[in-house]
């Protein structure tokens, strides 16, 4: 589990987390939603300890991440992987070469159990046979899949992805999210995900976090966004004429039934 | 100003600190050490030889042109060749070329790294960038380019023969009476310290101005034009200080 207290971030005098509360659950995929602006970026960040927040804490299961030192924080960021917005896959290296970087740097495994391995997680994410193409090489869904092995080559107890469909057409991007679940429920991992995709809220949201102008505005999970009368979620995610007469039809069915 | 330089300078020196220090995996970074040395040595002989042969040559031409009229002997110009290109054109001007080249790239390497969040991508692996990123690139340097400084100083003077001999100014023996007259093997001690100080110098501050890096293109560009311009001074400046400190 994750947990961050009472957080608050400052560039200069622009306050952009303004005191945020909030745990992160094993075995769940917990999103993190709202406005281009809202601070979902930073707080991530600073939930992997990229960004050192002006005030607040941080626990992994009840670790204090900011109290530890350099040796203590490799420690705990080799239980967790990433899925970065634009994938940051090494452009120098192959596909292979990219999963096995994590292998290559902190494990003892030969070069055989770590081809294994990587094959292992290509074949987890659906795509074998891609291990010496360059990240050139491939589309920008199989670049989030390698990401995604990459992230979970050396098994992370925690699992953060930003925006992990930006830029993927729907279909795509559903492939993605139901990935991320999968392996999330499989492994029991505490994923973390950046969105402001409206499929995923509806889709995979197990725990969602509604952030509005730095603050936590809104808690709950998928099933409650349909009945939320948070004007400023509501605002967000049915956005559109379409969206909006999509939510009332939804309603006027749940009520009927 | 004084505290940005200060603050610029406090930065710098923390980076080296973070950046020698005992790696993860000595494999990992003898493979990058090498990827290195290929980049930063074989990609630059060409450049290095064509500045030396140049170098040597103009430094003979004018040389000659000098003597004139006077009673010197023409073999000075060999000579004078050898120990302008062993003291001071050799490891300066290469250095200060590959300040250019070498150091650039660095910058733009690292910058994009950072840009493109590489570096936050090992940095969550657990990885200690500054050391895996830094560290060879500085290594291969200071093997490299103490190497291409020697190689310098040999085409430096090949090229004042080729701009003298063959051209009539003197004749072969007197170049190669000029070569070995008055050798003083300190010289060559002194453009090893140089070329070891100048690639320190040119590395790590390129890899500062990459390594932080924020923005985008024109940061990037910003970034890479710094570090040629601050490697250059600074080399200028240690040259100054390493000769008033060898020669004294």
């Amino acid at each position: 589990m994750i947990r961050a207290e009472n957080i608050f971030k400052s560039f200069d005098d622009n306050e952009v987390l303004k005191g945020i509360s909030m745990e992160f659950l094993p075995g769940k995929t917990n999103l993190i939603i709202g406005r281009s602006g809202a601070g979902k970026t930073v707080f991530l960040k600073i939930l992997v300890g990229l960004i050192i927040p002006t005030s607040g804490k941080v626990y992994y299961d009840d670790i204090d991440f900011f109290s530890l030192n350099k040796k203590q924080i490799r420690e705990i960021r080799m239980q967790v992987g990433m899925l970065f917005q634009g994938s940051a896959l090494f452009d120098s290296m192959t596909v292979e070469e990219n999963i096995r970087f994590p292998l290559d740097m902190f494990s003892n495994m030969s070069l055989a159990e770590k081809r294994d391995r990587v094959n292992w997680c290509l074949e987890r994410v659906n795509l074998p046979g891609v291990n010496d193409k360059y990240p050139s090489e491939i589309s920008g869904g199989m670049q989030k899949r390698v990401g995604i092995a990459r992230a979970i080559v050396l098994s992370p107890k925690y699992l953060f992805c930003d925006e992990p469909n930006s830029g993927l057409d729907p279909r795509t991007a559903l492939l993605i999210d139901e990935l991320i679940q999968d392996i999330t429920y499989e492994h029991n991992i505490t994923t973390i995900i950046n969105t402001h995709d409206m499929n995923s809220v509806m889709e995979i949201g197990d725990n969602i976090a509604f952030l509005h102008q730095g603050r936590l505005a809104w808690r709950g999970n998928k099933d409650q966004v349909l009945e939320t009368e948070n004007e400023e979620l509501k605002s967000f995610i049915f956005a559109s004429p379409f969206l909006q007469r999509l939510r009332t039809q939804a309603l006027a069915a749940k009520s009927r039934s | 100003m004084n505290f940005n330089l200060l603050y610029h300078f406090g930065r710098y020196i923390m980076l080296l600190r973070q950046a020698f220090s005992r790696p993860e995996n000595w494999s990992m970074y003898w493979k990058e050490t090498l990827r290195q040395m290929n980049d930063i040595g074989i990609g630059s002989i060409v450049i290095v030889a064509l500045i030396s042969v140049f170098m040597g040559a103009v430094a003979a031409v004018q040389f000659a042109y000098q003597l004139d009229g006077t009673l010197v002997p023409r073999w000075y110009i060999g000579y004078i060749v050898r120990d302008l290109a062993i003291i001071e054109s050799a490891p300066t001007i290469t250095c200060l070329v590959l300040a250019g080249k070498v150091g650039s790239n660095m910058a733009a390497e690292l910058g994009g790294m950072r840009q493109k969040e590489h570096i936050d991508a090992m940095e969550i692996m657990g990885v200690n960038t500054a050391n895996y990123l830094i560290t060879p690139k500085v290594v291969a340097a200071l093997v490299v380019i103490p190497l291409l400084v020697t190689l310098s100083a040999y085409i430096a003077i090949g090229g004042g023969y080729l701009a003298t001999v063959p051209t009539g100014q003197i004749t072969a023996e007197e170049y190669a009476r000029g070569l070995r007259a008055f050798f003083i093997e300190f010289n060559v001690t002194m453009m090893y310290v140089k070329a070891f100080v100048f690639a320190f110098i040119l590395t790590t501050v390129s890899c500062f101005q990459g390594y932080y890096v924020q923005g985008g293109s024109i940061e990037l560009g910003k970034a890479s034009t710094n570090a040629v311009v601050f490697s250059n001074i600074l080399i200028l400046l240690a040259d100054y200080l390493l000769a008033v400190l060898l020669t004294s």
